[in-house]
């Protein structure tokens, strides 16, 4: 189970209204690379992997919605006070007729989520090399972002991210290793 | 709406936030370094060091989790603002 803490991960603040920006972040939100999408990959491969990496998968996972929360929040504020004049001139006029301003899992284009993005595959190595190129595409998209924002306080928490991303893929790159070297020792003894 | 906060909740916050943000990421690190005694130790330190800060944080601005006490004998104060995403 999980226990809610009332506060983010770390703040997040922004300077002014601008849905441009929040178009882009949905891509982070209900997006192929989101954190929606990391959180439900390792949430759920962590049933079939070996125990030696679950709680790898498990905590990563956790922390994935915290970023989701994260996302969540930048939308939020960068959107709150917007009017359907700014939100259409963002692009988001087809967003705002179907959900006025409230959130949803769309990816920046507006196509909504769907568990076709994720995979798993019950092979550990195969399973573990889908979260490495995750992260890394996560790490990608964020540096888009970043070069495409001109928001100082947003850019500070989505370094944060990014940075979080290359830890991430640095431990599930360790977590191969150790699943190589169980496999190399069966076959010595 | 959400009522103006002191500046203090906000570096409070964020005090906590840097002793989670240590801790999860020895976490995280010790899930594939597991015999670091160094890490472990600083695990626990920084474990301790939140809860701490935690606990004076809750007494002043209400609960952080389910399980802290409520602050008030006679108002349930755990759905009221401010929720994460309004600060």
């Amino acid at each position: 189970m999980w226990i809610y803490e009332k506060k983010l991960q770390y703040p997040v603040k922004v300077s002014t209204c601008n849905p441009t920006l929040a178009k882009y972040l949905m891509e982070q939100y209900g997006g192929a690379d989101g954190e929606l999408a990391a959180a439900l990959r390792y949430m759920n491969q962590r049933y079939t992997i070996p125990d030696k990496v679950i709680g790898l998968l498990n905590d990563i996972a956790t922390e994935e919605f915290a970023h989701l929360e994260m996302i969540a929040t930048m939308i939020y504020k960068l959107t709150k006070d917007a009017t359907p004049q700014q939100l259409r001139d963002a692009g988001l006029a087809e967003h705002y007729v179907s959900h006025d301003s409230a959130l949803f899992y769309n990816n920046a284009a507006g196509v909504p989520f769907t568990a076709a993005y994720i995979q798993a595959k019950g092979d550990p190595i195969a399973d573990l090399y889908e979260d490495i190129a995750a992260e890394e595409k996560a790490r990608a998209t964020y540096q888009w972002i970043i070069d495409l924002s001109d928001d100082p306080d947003l850019n500070d928490s989505l370094r944060f991210l990014r940075e979080r991303e290359v830890v991430h893929s640095q431990r599930f790159r360790e977590a191969v290793e150790m699943l190589k070297e169980d496999q190399n020792r069966k076959k010595v003894f | 709406m959400v009522k103006p906060l002191p500046k203090e909740y906000y570096t409070r916050l964020e005090e906590i936030q840097a002793a989670d943000f240590v801790a999860l990421e020895l976490v995280l690190y010790l899930n594939t370094h597991p015999t670091d005694r160094q890490a472990i130790e600083q695990h626990n330190q920084f474990a301790r060091h939140s809860r701490q800060l935690k606990q004076a944080f809750e007494v002043q601005f209400g609960p952080l989790q389910h399980g802290s006490p409520n602050p008030s004998q006679t108002v349930w104060t755990w759905g009221e603002s401010p929720w994460p995403w309004q600060v």
